[in-house]
């Protein structure tokens, strides 16, 4: 089949569609608009709803209506507005998938791409003491593939999954295979459709009883126990490794050029690609930690998959970190640089 | 290892993002790997528009290219802020027309064709970014003219073949007209 | 000989509104809100084909006594999650229940846009001039000069401005099909409430745009006023500040 030649997030609007996604509500916002731009003119036209709300907090609410596969996008600034949605959708088990094209912050910061909402994606949705579950694609292949996956996640789990790229994934073309289209399941018992038989469906995230709210947090965390089974990542050159990168999406992309160059100058570079940000990939670092003798994380922030990189190494080797920020980004030399520095320290003790 | 890295640059408005796409797409057409990536980061300041451009037969790494192989520059601020970073033994094609300086590089093979006025002479200035395809194809020849013809006839479907072939002459005008004019090492 | 004559069920509980006792202060007018809204949903046969957002206030449990689907809805969001519910089943019945400091200040974006986009939702709208469940603070609505626990000396319009009038706010815009301002501080009153809720279902019913019932309640709590006392007040104090009336209705539904 021939490849289509198209940009990331374009192909992730594309993807949606044929996982069957019915409805889409979002807010303008570089450097995302392509997507809802792209959802504009083909969602209707295959039965699908489009609305552009007034604001991501609007846009997240309807999504929490929805009652179906529903999709949001956004880059930084509308992430952070839609955390207090995110944190309703969790606690109610309202599954949704959420793009998030990260550009520079904080604040306004600029159009850029970055990957400075890590944190903000990773460890809370929202306030109290949900997650998301987070894929950060590295091509546009990989972002149409993920979007089908994030899809099927959120309908497993019933919960909100986060695709984590940045505005240079979502701008740049490649060729892509799309999948075939799919008509998902419609078991959607919890939705509130209604329907009218059998007893009033309520979707709520209220726990007035600290016992039940306990309880359903419970039930929230064991889920993401279970999804410890969804772990991704990716190695590439690792097997006599000295200096394993740690990198995801496109800073991966950037690392996995530096590492090749490494080689090519007989430093034993090799990369590990997180996949899934949360759950992480935790034990395949503490493993690769324990074969390598110093980790380089690259991200384009100023260090924040570094900590779950640290923490998973648990002192195992040294774990060094190179950043860009701001919307700069970093280039295959400034990375192997740094990997010729981590191999000097090492070759040094 | 990518088999061409290329930053094309020059004001918005001359067509550097749809060279780059064309170049890239027909790639794909011919069952190589191609990334297309237009101005980020600190190269969208100040007017200019820029893209990068990699080819590859396997999997392409990084999209960024700091030290491209290949520049194509369409005006003076885009030589003066890439050709520095062109590998030793790179190419740069440089739009006479619109850059009179010369390429302070001693190091690189330098191609420098009249697009604008090629362009004009066939018609329409905004061709000026296909005869620079055209030249950087016969000093690079990446990709063949046949495919280039496909993404061009994908571009300007029916009504619009008429713009289809005239692009077409603007490749194969640019060839001619650098074919065997890169400067040689010195 | 007289033929026995028939009973005939002149009152009863309808069955959208759950058998339980509520949470609602004594003297509080939601339970009133919350009947009639029942009694519409029963009276139209909605009952298998509507869907309720609840709002945060002292509504939030509203699921609790109506037995419809629910969903219950951020601080101020109940029309965007309206919106949501509505896009993907337009064939549905879906209502919001917010209360003023939900709809009027922290929701206010999200009811003007649905509003203005005509969504085809009912909006029961419950002005009690104060927040009820946080403790008796300051509404948007509050009026010049009444003291809440936020304003102990009254509310100044130089700090705080003036009582926003919602209903007159959104009957001009032309996605809004159908708003009236009611009161349920008297038997006349509530049944006039009854009539406004049934135009509003209908106005959603029939296609024609975003409806609004914005309802004159009583918070005897929240105001340090016995329940009769407050009925009063709400009717001399808050008559002349929020005029009652239907400030739009469609030709169709009109009673």
């Amino acid at each position: 089949m021939m490849p289509a030649f198209t940009k990331g997030n374009e192909a992730i609007a594309e993807s949606a569609i044929r996982a069957g996604l019915r409805a889409y509500f979002g807010y303008p916002v570089t450097p995302q608009s392509e997507l809802p731009e792209y959802l504009a003119r083909r969602l209707p036209e295959r039965g699908g709803v489009f609305l552009q709300a007034e604001s991501e907090i609007a846009a997240i609410n309807m999504v929490y209506g929805a009652g179906a596969r529903v999709m949001i996008s956004t880059s930084g600034p509308g992430f952070s507005l839609m955390q207090e949605g995110l944190s309703y959708l969790v606690g109610a088990e309202v599954p949704c998938v959420v793009v998030d094209m990260m550009r520079g912050g904080p604040g306004l910061g600029n159009i850029a791409p970055a990957q400075g909402d890590y944190f903000q994606a990773t460890k809370s949705a929202g306030h109290g003491d949900g997650r998301l579950l987070v894929l950060a694609p590295w091509s546009v292949q990989e972002a149409c593939d993920l979007t089908r996956v994030a899809f099927d996640l959120a309908d497993r789990y019933r919960n909100p999954v986060a695709i984590l790229g940045d505005g240079l994934l979502g701008q740049m073309m490649e060729p892509v295979v799309l999948p075939a289209p799919v008509e998902p399941a419609r078991d959607v018992a919890w939705a509130t459709t209604g329907a009218g038989s059998g007893p009033a469906r309520v979707i709520t995230s209220l726990d007035l009883e600290p016992e039940a709210l306990e309880a359903r947090n419970r039930r929230l965390q064991e889920k993401y126990r279970r999804a410890q089974q969804e772990v991704r990542w990716e190695g590439y050159r690792l097997d006599d490794a000295d200096v394993a990168v740690v990198a995801y999406g496109i800073s991966a992309r950037i690392a996995r050029t530096a590492v090749d160059r490494a080689r090519d100058e007989g430093v034993a570079a090799g990369l590990v690609r997180p996949i899934t940000l949360f759950p992480f990939p935790s034990q395949a670092v503490r493993d690769v930690a324990s074969r390598v003798r110093i980790v380089l994380v690259t991200e384009l922030s100023a260090g924040q998959m570094v900590e779950d990189v640290r923490l998973a190494a648990d002192g195992r080797v040294p774990v060094r970190f190179y950043g860009r920020f701001g919307g700069m980004v970093s280039t295959p030399p400034e990375i192997l640089d740094q990997i010729e520095q981590a191999a000097s320290e090492v070759r040094a003790a | 290892m990518a088999a061409l890295d290329l930053i094309a640059a020059g004001f918005g408005g001359q067509g550097i993002l749809f060279l780059g796409e064309v170049l890239a797409w027909a790639a794909v057409l011919e069952g190589k790997n191609a990334t297309w990536l237009p101005s980020y980061g600190p190269e969208q300041r100040g007017g200019t528009a820029t893209c990068t451009v990699v080819v590859a037969g396997g999997t392409i790494g990084s999209p960024v290219v700091a030290d491209p192989e290949v520049l194509v520059a369409m005006n003076g601020p885009s030589l003066d802020k890439f050709a520095p970073r062109v590998r030793p033994g790179g190419l740069v094609i440089v739009d006479a027309s619109m850059v009179d300086r010369p390429v302070a590089r001693s190091d690189v093979r330098v191609v420098r064709v009249d697009a604008v006025a090629q362009a004009a002479a066939l018609g329409d200035v905004r061709m000026a970014n296909m005869v620079l395809l055209g030249a950087l194809l016969a000093a690079v020849p990446v990709v063949s003219l046949d495919a280039v013809k496909r993404v061009l006839a994908d571009q300007f479907p029916p009504p619009n073949e008429a713009l289809a072939a005239a692009n077409v002459k603007a490749v194969t005008g640019g060839m001619a007209a650098s074919r065997g004019a890169a400067q040689p090492l010195r | 000989m007289r033929p026995e004559s028939p009973m005939t069920r002149v009152f009863g509980r309808p069955p959208v509104l759950i058998e339980t006792p509520t949470h609602y202060c004594p003297g509080c007018t939601h339970g009133i809100a919350h009947r009639l809204v029942a009694e519409v949903i029963d009276e139209l046969g909605l009952r298998g084909r509507t869907i309720g957002v609840a709002s945060v206030g002292c509504s939030v449990l509203a699921y609790h006594y109506l037995d419809v689907d629910f969903q219950q809805a951020a601080h101020g969001r109940a029309p965007a999650v309206a919106t949501g519910i509505k896009r993907v089943l337009p064939g549905r019945v879906v209502f919001t229940y917010q209360g003023d400091g939900d709809l009027a200040a922290i929701g206010t974006a999200e009811i003007i846009h649905a509003a203005n986009r005509g969504e085809r939702i009912t909006v029961i709208f419950i002005n009690n001039a104060v927040y009820g469940m946080t403790g008796g603070q300051m509404a948007p609505t509050t009026l010049v000069g009444m003291r809440t626990t936020t304003t102990p000396a009254g509310r100044d319009p130089v700090v705080y401005g003036f009582p926003l009038r919602v209903a007159e706010l959104l009957a001009p815009l032309p996605g809004v099909a159908y708003a009236s301002r009611v009161a349920l501080s008297s038997p006349a009153h509530v049944n006039r409430a009854k009539r406004s809720i049934r135009r509003a279902f209908q106005t959603q019913l029939d296609g024609l745009g975003f409806s609004i019932v914005e309802m004159l309640s009583t918070c005897p709590v929240g105001w340090g006023q016995t329940p009769i006392d407050a009925m009063r007040w709400l009717e001399a104090e808050m008559f002349p500040v929020f005029p009652l009336g239907e400030l739009k209705a469609p030709a169709e539904v009109k009673a």
